[in-house]
């Protein structure tokens, strides 16, 4: 079992040309066996491209494919009116891996999201999507470094710390249900806390790992989420201890987290919450051998 | 990207918020003539990106141009936290009745905007809001619909506002939502707001925070981006387009991926060593861009040795590689680098190196192992750097 995505997902990549992100992204997911289904571009609607029948719109690609996802790489400038097109086009999962999308345009989209299309649930920004190793591939993660058949969940807030832990637990023969990058923008469509819920209602997840960073309360929030509502063992590891104590944002930042958004507070609050926190990717990964070992 | 006062009152005066007159001074000709501008009595205040320059004198009042001249040449040129003091904001003096407090920002985990309204404004705010979190009115802002002057109106009665100042008050807080909503800040603060003993209410403070991420619906923002950093290493590195903030150790870092670059910083310390910087090269660690990182490492005094930690995803490892050989005949380097090479086409990217290890350019095979050797390259003094400065 895998989460949010499986092998009967299909993928409409939205912003498809011969020189586009999402067609590159696109056929890599498909050379790792995502059924991508179709791509979309308002200027090509009826063409082909490497065997991606084109749409002009997700409305029509929909219907015509019945795809389910939409994989969405198009430049920060377009990418909320793309979100919001897969939305209303009845898509179910979106990923949108797009880096450099304005703060106030993602907290709009997410408050539609929530107003409008609440059967849909966005992955990211600014993240590098998802994998279900050996079934589905939406986003950027290299298929090479992860291993099929489980037991253990991603669920991690960086990009290239998800390939880190990706990397430790397959060379040590442990594999994954699925890993989930939710990015570390300010408004992220799913956070810590969905990924945390649909893994332990996993019967395949046996072990969760979290990797987060500095900035914002979301490991804290997900700390409460453990202690109440998680019984799988949850690997920590948190990114950013001796990072520089990043922009003080006035006394509003102050105000608001108090001494919340330190990598220690977030590393207190997930041991506290009975989650093993582990001081570097190395050792998480060590870690999560060990207990992956004790479970059988 | 966080500005100046004078750049954030600029930015409150295209919203219509009131602030006082006043002009910017980077001497004490320019400060005398802002202030006659102004009109005595005058307040001189030291242009900082850091907070409590008050304490620090940095913020002082004059009655007449003598005085200005005199104030404008203590404060100019003054250290205040580690800022030196380079151009002064020179405003009329308010005679202040009352200060408030307030502020958008957004509200992570409500994923919504928040206003905070506190009739206990000025320096001690953050005290305030810790002894006394019931003395801040907070309203949630729905980022669709915005704030309309009704419910800013019943904003100003919660916070309990004197009456004489509400209904002004009402009309700059829509028009505070309003610069941090249509000018993409990531804060737009006010702090003091204040009512004067004539009844007006206007900011005598402003500090704006702009999201970088929406720069480019912003061209207006460029004089701005001109004046963000003033360490050296910071402004090399943006000019070449980097990811990167300055630290005080010796270990040069380079990194791809946010997280990753935390991460190396992290692992660095635990081993014992202090890292020089945070590098961020992000996707496409090729050549060029590996060598602008090197440039920037290099042209920082106190690094005696780099850390190369290169993870890759969709990045190919041979690529990094290909980038590493190349900037390593492009810059004539002062510290050894350690390298640590992992993820897509890690073999491949290693046996391209291989050729070109030495004593200055080695690589490990963990993370770990990688950050011990760079740090104790760093304590050996193996750098030119360190021996220069023996």
């Amino acid at each position: 079992m895998s989460i949010f995505v499986d092998e009967t997902t299909t993928v409409v990549v939205q912003g498809v040309s011969p020189t586009s992100q999402g067609l590159y992204h696109g056929l890599r997911n498909r050379a790792y066996g995502t059924k991508v289904v179709a791509g979309t571009n308002p200027k090509r609607g009826g063409e082909e491209i490497e065997g991606i029948p084109v749409f002009a719109t997700v409305a029509e690609a929909v219907e015509a494919t019945g795809a389910t996802a939409s994989f969405i790489s198009v430049p920060p400038p377009f990418a909320a009116a793309a979100i919001i097109e897969a939305a209303e086009a009845g898509i179910a999962f979106i990923v949108c891996i797009t880096e450099g999308i304005p703060a106030h345009d993602e907290a709009r989209t997410y408050a539609r999201l929530v107003a409008e299309h609440p059967g849909t649930r966005l992955l990211g920004p600014n993240c590098p999507g998802i994998i279900s190793p050996g079934r589905c591939n939406i986003g950027i993660t290299s298929g090479d470094i992860a291993l099929a058949g489980g037991p253990v969940g991603i669920v991690s807030r960086s990009g290239t710390l998800t390939y880190q832990a990706l990397h430790e637990l397959s060379q040590q023969g442990i594999g994954q249900t699925t890993c989930v990058g939710i990015g570390g923008d300010p408004v992220p469509g799913t956070n810590f806390i969905d990924c945390l819920a649909a893994f332990q209602e996993d019967p395949d997840t046996k072990a969760v790992m979290l990797i987060g960073e500095i900035g914002g309360s979301e490991e804290e929030r997900a700390a409460e989420y453990i202690a109440g509502n998680v019984t799988k063992p949850v690997v920590c590891y948190i990114a950013g201890v001796t990072a520089p104590p990043g922009r003080k944002m006035g006394h509003a930042g102050a105000i608001i987290s108090g001494s919340k958004g330190t990598a220690q507070a977030k590393m207190q609050a997930l041991a506290d919450a009975g989650a093993l926190v582990a001081q570097n990717p190395t050792e998480a990964g060590v870690r999560m051998v060990e207990i992956v070992k004790e479970l059988g | 990207m966080d500005l100046y006062e004078y750049q954030g009152k600029q930015v409150f005066a295209r919203f219509g918020i009131p602030t006082s007159p006043g002009g910017v001074a980077d001497s004490p000709d320019e400060a005398v003539a802002a202030a006659d501008a102004a009109g005595y009595p005058v307040v001189l205040k030291a242009q900082v990106k850091v907070g409590g320059r008050g304490k620090a004198g940095g913020i002082k009042l004059a009655s007449d141009a003598a005085e200005a001249r005199r104030c404008a040449g203590e404060i100019l040129g003054m250290d205040i936290k580690g800022h030196t003091v380079r151009r002064l904001w020179v405003e009329h003096a308010s005679d202040i009745a009352r200060e408030y407090y307030a502020s958008f920002t957004l509200d992570r985990p409500a994923k919504s905007h928040l206003g905070m309204l506190s009739a206990e404004g000025g320096v001690e705010i953050e005290e305030v809001a810790a002894t006394n979190p019931g003395a801040i009115a907070r309203i949630h802002v729905d980022p669709i619909g915005g704030l309309d002057l009704e419910t800013a109106r019943r904003w100003v009665a919660d916070a309990g506002l004197d009456e004489e100042a509400r209904a002004q008050a009402a009309e700059v807080l829509v028009s505070l939502y309003r610069c941090y909503d249509e000018g993409d800040c990531d804060l737009a603060e006010i702090n003091p707001l204040v009512l004067t003993t004539d009844g007006r209410v206007h900011a005598l403070d402003a500090k704006v925070t702009l999201d970088d991420n929406a720069r480019f619906r912003h061209p207006e923002w460029e004089e701005y981006a001109a004046t963000e950093t003033e360490d050296p290493r910071e402004v090399m590195a943006k000019a070449k387009g980097l990811n990167y903030i300055g630290l005080t150790g010796d270990v040069g870092i380079i990194a791809n991926g946010a997280g990753l670059a935390m991460s190396t910083c992290d692992v660095v310390n635990q081993v014992g060593g202090r890292p020089a910087n945070f590098l961020d090269i992000g996707g496409g660690a090729n050549a060029d861009v590996m060598s602008a990182a090197l440039e920037v490492i290099n042209a920082d005094p106190s690094v005696r040795s780099i850390f190369v930690n290169i993870f890759g995803g969709i990045t190919r490892v041979d690529e990094v590689a290909k980038g590493v050989i190349e900037a390593l005949r492009r810059v004539d380097l002062r510290s050894p680098i350690v390298l640590r090479l992992d993820g897509t086409n890690a073999e491949e990217g290693r046996a391209l190196l291989h050729p070109h290890l030495s004593e200055r350019l080695t690589a490990e095979p963990t993370m770990l192992e990688a950050a011990r050797r760079a740090v104790a390259m760093a304590g050996a003094g193996a750098g030119r750097g360190a021996e220069e400065r023996a």
